[in-house]
């Protein structure tokens, strides 16, 4: 039962005349497991789907390849942790896009800016040249990002031309700025990694680079007790002051559910997964990439800036009304945009070891933006989370895996991607009509 | 206060008082000189055919635009309103036709667009959630399944309650609704005319802008009629009936035939 109880509540001209009135209806608040799974149903029904598809996609994606892969490598303790650092680059470009997607935006710069912040870490840390300590080095790439994509961002909003046109012109102008970069200093266009220099080393270890054992399992435990508490206490406090809350045992299947997510994680990392040797422990991509999902979660799903994002993609003029200011709300989520997409591509320069003119800036945006879709990210702005885009990324990053593994080419690998995003689009757009039909019905 | 029997005129200065308002767009005069009353604890509609000044007299209140000559007086005290804010502060909300609700947000995120609370920097939903369920059990708006549902997945009626529930929610005194029933059907307008006695009955002064005759009648205590921009007849809903009150709309005047049919008129 919903009792609203406030005591310290601002002055309300009738609080005094319908204290009776103030009862919600029962079916308000599913009170047990049975009642929020029908709830779920309903909604999933209605249009509603949330995170289901993209991992039901994900389970087939590892059903399938695991199947017909050769001697079964798919789901083995190697591949798997090298499906997550090919998927890495796409997931963090894909929550980058994300703030654009929200907004119902785009931004096509995110493959060069980002690549941009890549050429800029990696130079900066040369022994050679400039000798910048290595986290000096990511925050200077990290700002030239940042400042792109304010720049890219200013201009959208305040001149009123559309994202699609700003940042193809940034695509253009990044990838220029990108060659240029590259041919600083004495590299002849290859500033590499793979430098026996302990600064150089963090870059060149932060995809490949282990965690110890250890260290990874009191580090996860410590995660997983900290998020469960959150939810369980969130959760626990809304139940008491009656409000809209999810039964009990849906907290902890929830709790459970983030328990073995990360048990399963670090028990495969820290499986032996060396052909010769010893390479065992979570990469240090995993934590990386958790760090950005966690802060743009909690930004953008807990925060009044986060809440502006999705009222501005959701009716742009209703959130002017409402006094918020929408052009330097739109300027700031293009600069996080470019931010994170550098984040990503220094993940990529130390996935290669370096940068160089290869750097498919527009191939990587059309995955990002295929990622963000493809987890549940709606294109048309409003509705999406950090978490679609690595889901998405896990699937393309998925599919690329699975079928390199078959010794497939790339012409089959595009196909079979494209493939995957249509449907992922349909579903987005059948369940949007969905939702509109089921809508409105109700008096 | 909500005891006073809308028949007795308003004792005391009223809410909002405008006068001699004039309103010009390059060439085009939209309001001359015109007069307006909005007691506190009555539902005032204000009339009038297309073109004949009702949305500019409207957003001149609210904020939107700033009159050329004439004076705003807000609970007897002469305001300038520059802004919507500067209304909000003052304690007037507008209601716009198109709502102006966020349709991807549910109920309790639309109520606090641009007023979000927080602790410790972030959202404080569930503090939100409460004062939310409180105002729509005072309006009685108990037809909505969950207060955490979508905007998007409520009826006309519901979303034209949660837009003025989110109107009222932060001790509005005066509440402008735009036709606010221009788009609903028979149940759906019941459900929002009850809501605006309601307001009445709190105490809250309402403006109605409405076209439908039965609605207007149905729910004013005063009717103000605007004919080309300027304010032809201001008076207690019952000094018309509808043949009178569509001369007013469509010429500006009453001719004799009408006025013998309109049984107040001595008023």
């Amino acid at each position: 039962m919903a009792r609203i109880e406030a005591p310290d509540l601002p002055p309300d001209p009738t609080a005094a005349v319908q204290a009776a009135a103030a009862e919600l209806p029962p079916e308000l608040v599913a009170q047990t497991f049975g009642q929020y799974a029908r709830a779920y149903v309903a909604r999933v029904r209605s249009g509603q789907s949330g995170v289901l598809p993209v991992v039901a996609g994900l389970v087939a994606i590892m059903v399938v390849f695991e199947v017909i892969s050769p001697n079964h490598v798919f789901l083995s303790a190697g591949n798997l942790v090298n499906l997550f650092q090919q998927s890495a680059v796409f997931m963090v470009l894909a929550m980058a896009e994300t703030f654009a997607l929200l907004l119902g935006e785009i931004d096509l710069s995110v493959g060069f800016v980002g690549a941009c912040g890549g050429v800029i870490a990696v130079q900066l840390v040369q022994p050679a040249t400039t000798s910048w300590p290595w986290w000096a080095a990511i925050l200077a790439a990290l700002a030239f990002c940042a400042a792109a994509g304010a720049i890219q961002g200013t201009i959208i909003t305040r001149l009123g031309i559309p994202s699609f046109i700003v940042t193809l012109a940034g695509f253009l102008i990044f990838n220029g700025v990108m060659l240029i970069l590259l041919l600083l200093g004495p590299f002849s266009g290859y500033p590499n990694l793979n430098i026996q220099d302990p600064n150089v080393q963090v870059l060149f270890n932060l995809m490949a680079g282990t965690i110890d054992p250890t260290v990874s399992w009191i580090a996860m435990a410590i995660m997983v007790l900290g998020l469960g508490a959150i939810l369980w206490f969130g959760d626990q406090r809304r139940r008491r002051s009656g409000l809209v809350a999810p039964p009990v045992s849906l907290t902890v299947l929830k709790i459970a559910l983030i328990a073995a997510a990360g048990i399963v994680v670090v028990a495969i990392s820290d499986i032996n997964r060396a052909n010769f040797g010893t390479l065992a422990g979570v990469p240090w991509v995993v934590p990386i990439v958790l760090a950005v999902l966690g802060a743009w979660t909690v930004l953008l799903e807990r925060s009044k800036y986060g809440r502006y994002v999705y009222a501005i993609g959701g009716n742009a003029e209703a959130a002017r009304r409402a006094g918020i200011n929408v052009a330097l709300i739109r300027t700031v989520a293009f600069t996080l945009c470019s931010m994170t997409a550098g984040i990503g591509m220094i993940l990529y320069a130390s996935y290669i070891g370096g940068m160089s003119n290869n750097v498919q800036g527009g191939q990587l945006v059309l995955f990002a933006v295929a990622a963000a879709v493809i987890g549940g990210t709606s294109l048309f702005g409003g509705r999406g989370k950090v978490i679609h885009g690595v889901l998405g990324g896990l699937v393309i990053g998925g599919i690329y895996n699975g079928m390199y593994l078959q010794g497939l080419d790339v012409q089959r690998i595009f196909i079979v991607t494209g493939l995957v995003l249509l449907a992922a689009v349909s579903i987005d757009a059948l369940s949007r009509r969905a939702a509109t039909a089921g809508g409105g019905a109700r008096v | 206060m909500a005891q006073v029997t809308p028949d007795s005129p308003p004792a005391t200065e009223p809410l909002l008082k405008v006068r001699g308002l004039e309103k010009h767009f390059g060439a085009v005069q939209a309001l001359y000189a015109v007069d307006l009353d909005l007691p506190a604890g009555y539902v005032t509609a204000l009339c009038g055919d297309n073109g004949a000044g009702k949305s500019v007299l409207t957003k001149c209140v609210s904020g939107v635009y700033q009159p050329d000559h004439g004076q705003v007086f807000w609970e007897g005290h002469p305001v300038h309103i520059h802004s919507t804010r500067d209304a909000s502060r003052l304690g007037i909300e507008t209601v716009y036709q198109d709502l102006a609700l966020c349709d991807n947000l549910d109920i309790v995120q639309n109520m606090f667009l641009g007023r979000e609370l927080q602790r410790r920097r972030l959202l404080d939903e569930d503090e939100m959630e409460r004062q939310s369920a409180k105002t729509l059990s005072n309006l009685r708006v108990t037809t909505v399944r969950s207060i955490r549902q979508p905007v998007a997945s409520l009826s006309g009626g519901q979303r034209q309650s949660v837009a003025v529930a989110k109107a009222v929610m932060w001790n509005s005194k005066l509440v402008i609704m735009d036709e606010p029933t221009a788009a609903l059907g028979v149940n759906q307008t019941r459900q929002v005319l009850d809501l605006v006695k309601r307001l009445r009955d709190r105490g809250l002064a309402v403006m109605v802008i409405s076209h439908n005759l039965n609605d207007v009648f149905e729910v004013a205590d005063r009717i103000a009629v605007l004919h080309l921009g300027r304010m032809v007849i201001e008076d207690k809903a019952a000094a018309f009936d509808r043949q009178s009150l569509v001369e007013y709309m469509t010429t500006g005047s009453l001719s004799r035939t009408a006025r013998r049919g309109a049984p107040a008129e001595t008023s």
